[in-house]
């Protein structure tokens, strides 16, 4: 038998359970698959014969100075928790299920805001560094625009991403509902340890405080350890300069770490000897747990991955071949390895990770699937780098504990969740969220 | 040998030239300079301004800069995410966190009362009114007395009742 066609019965023999198929069949071995699924799902009838459309009979519009998506991608959107600007916070969410590839468009880019958006001119903001520092020193943005730069892909992920999964009851929401508080981008700016090493540190500092020029003047303390390690002054988004909702002109980027500690419209930069337990993080940010006691400075936005695709809010146009895909990615470094289920956990096949795979950042992952129309539950669980593993929602509820009743789907009963995500898929093809 | 010790010198060459050069393009300020924006209070109480307040003048500046949010007397919530902030029971996970059943530092009330509110006006508040409001909202949760005034010194004595019940999670990370 030839490489090839061992190759062939291989990348269609079932490796899990419900169908799912070696994920070495991905790649570039479509004709291999066109060929077996041949039969299956097709409907028999024949295609209609091609002609000219409208649109490719006339002349096209004009370029524009600023490109947007076609009118028939209209849907795709944020989704908002303040849609009638009530005057308190308000968040977007990123329509996980209508994208894929690793990068956030900058206008999907999720983002919360406690007092709202301040409309910052550039040419009036100032970043001040002093505190525990030798020199105290202040840069305009244009000054930090002339710094020498890095450029890394980065996800953030809000502190309370996925909190309607501490429901007792699973919430039949999409994935932009459950999981839309995350994101991924390519940040350029000027690492932190670039302006201290010009300031100069004083022993004694164990800390720094960041601050923004919001209303709030939202503040956050930060190991003065992660300002040496990636921490970055963010000024530019996937190219271009920050979005008003992500921090315009500048905010913190702390790789790996949760979103509010990120201080977007960052003004301001303390060293200091010990954390100022700022509202946000001796409050907001520190986790109840079952006994009474709470968690503090968690920090880490731990490893975790859902599916995308197929997913709440979708159906199966019949049996045949899918692609179950999704998105993981761990604070702690890069993903290692993602597993997939279609038969609820009982049985998992390694899904193919789209490369590069890159510290802190989204990676996609991609499960061949033949789906014989007979019920399935979809799970994904990832592993990261340093052997964390994502846990399961049962070992996670053992230690974290749910809510005693289903909260409001926009509610934060808790935060860092990160186990797993499931998708049960009927007979008729219409997707469910389910505990498995 | 000889081989070896060029090696070691041109990795210390090659090291000093990947060293980033200070780019100096921050201006040399003072402390002076940057205090207006100075607002950081630390739970040891450095940072906090001159001034005192007591919960009885603490309660005329909550009914008139407070109270349409969070309620009359702190313990419900009138605005859409203005949370109670006296009272409540820590008893599942998605329990709402209050001054009374949660915080770990009074510096913290002061904190975000002086940097952050009110909502539509925040930093109007003079530095007694911020003190006035702490003391009330102290007393309401029955943390200090009624006739307890609060200032720079006593403010970060204030033995919080929840402040030992809070885990480090990754304590590595610090």
């Amino acid at each position: 038998m030839s490489a090839k066609k061992r190759l062939r019965g291989r990348s269609l023999e079932p490796v899990a359970g419900n169908g799912l198929i070696d994920r070495r069949a991905l790649i570039g071995r479509g004709i291999a698959f066109a060929g077996a699924m041949t039969g299956v799902g097709a409907t028999g009838a024949s295609a209609e014969p091609l002609k000219d459309a409208p649109w490719s009979l006339e002349t096209g519009a004009v370029t524009p100075a600023l490109q947007t998506p076609s009118r028939f991608e209209k849907h795709v959107v944020r989704t908002l928790s303040n849609p009638d600007n009530e005057f308190r916070n308000s968040h977007a969410r990123t329509p996980h299920h209508l994208l894929t590839g690793t990068v956030t468009p900058n206008s999907l880019h999720f983002s919360i805001n406690h007092s709202g958006l301040p409309d910052i001119d550039p040419a009036q903001h100032r970043l001040a560094i002093h505190g525990l520092v030798k020199q105290p020193l202040i840069y305009t943005v244009e000054a930090l625009a002339r710094c020498p730069m890095v450029s890394r892909m980065a996800f953030l992920e809000c502190g309370g991403n996925s909190a309607p999964m501490f429901s007792n009851e699973p919430i039949q929401a999409s994935v932009q509902a459950l999981h839309g508080l995350v994101s991924c981008a390519e940040w350029t700016g000027v690492k932190l340890s670039t302006l201290l090493e010009e300031t100069g540190v004083d022993p004694k500092a164990k800390w720094f405080i960041a601050e923004g020029a919001d209303s709030h003047a939202l503040s956050r303390s930060v190991p003065l350890k992660k300002g040496f390690d990636d921490a970055m002054i963010a000024l530019y988004q996937n190219g271009e300069r920050l979005m008003p909702g992500n921090g315009y002109p500048m905010r913190l980027l702390l790789p790996g770490y949760e979103g509010n500690m990120n201080v977007k419209f960052l003004r301001r930069i303390k060293l200091v000897d010990a954390p100022a337990m700022s509202m946000y993080e001796s409050r907001t940010y520190s986790q109840l747990l079952p006994d009474g006691r709470a968690y503090r400075f968690y920090f880490l936005q731990e490893v975790k991955s859902f599916i995308t695709h197929p997913s709440f809010g979708a159906s199966l146009k019949g049996p045949g071949f899918y692609e179950i895909s999704g998105l993981a990615y761990s604070g702690a470094g890069r993903i290692a390895k993602v597993m997939v289920s279609a038969d609820g956990g009982k049985s998992f096949a390694e899904a193919a990770l789209q490369a590069p795979v890159l510290p802190k950042a989204f990676t996609r992952f991609r499960m061949p699937w033949r789906w014989d129309g007979s019920p399935a539950v979809l799970q994904s669980r990832a592993w990261d780098e340093g052997g964390n593993v994502q846990p399961t929602r049962a070992e996670f509820v053992a230690l974290r504990g749910e809510t005693k009743s289903p909260p409001p789907v926009l509610g934060f009963p808790n935060q860092h969740y990160n186990a797993l995500t499931s998708w049960a898929i009927d007979a008729s093809g219409g997707i469910k969220h389910v505990y498995a | 040998m000889f081989t070896r010790s060029v090696f070691v010198v041109a990795l210390v060459l090659a090291a000093g030239a990947a060293r980033a050069e200070p780019p100096g393009l921050g201006t040399p300020a003072s402390e002076a300079d940057i205090a207006a924006w100075d607002i950081s209070i630390m739970p040891d109480g450095t940072g906090l301004p001159a001034g005192r307040g007591t919960p009885a003048e603490g309660k005329a500046v909550y009914a008139r800069k407070c109270a349409a949010c969070h309620g009359d007397d702190g313990t419900k919530s009138v605005a859409p995410g203005a949370g109670p902030l006296v009272g409540g029971k820590i008893d599942r996970i998605e329990a709402v966190k209050t001054i009374g059943n949660f915080y770990g530092y009074a510096t913290t009330v002061f904190d975000f009362i002086r940097r952050a509110m009110p909502y539509n006006e925040p930093r109007t508040l003079t530095n007694d009114e911020v003190y006035a409001v702490t003391a009330y909202l102290l007393a309401a949760n029955k943390i200090i007395g009624e006739n307890d005034a609060i200032d720079a010194h006593s403010l970060p004595r204030v033995k919080m009742p929840n402040r030992d019940n809070f885990i480090i999670r990754f304590p590595d990370r610090i």
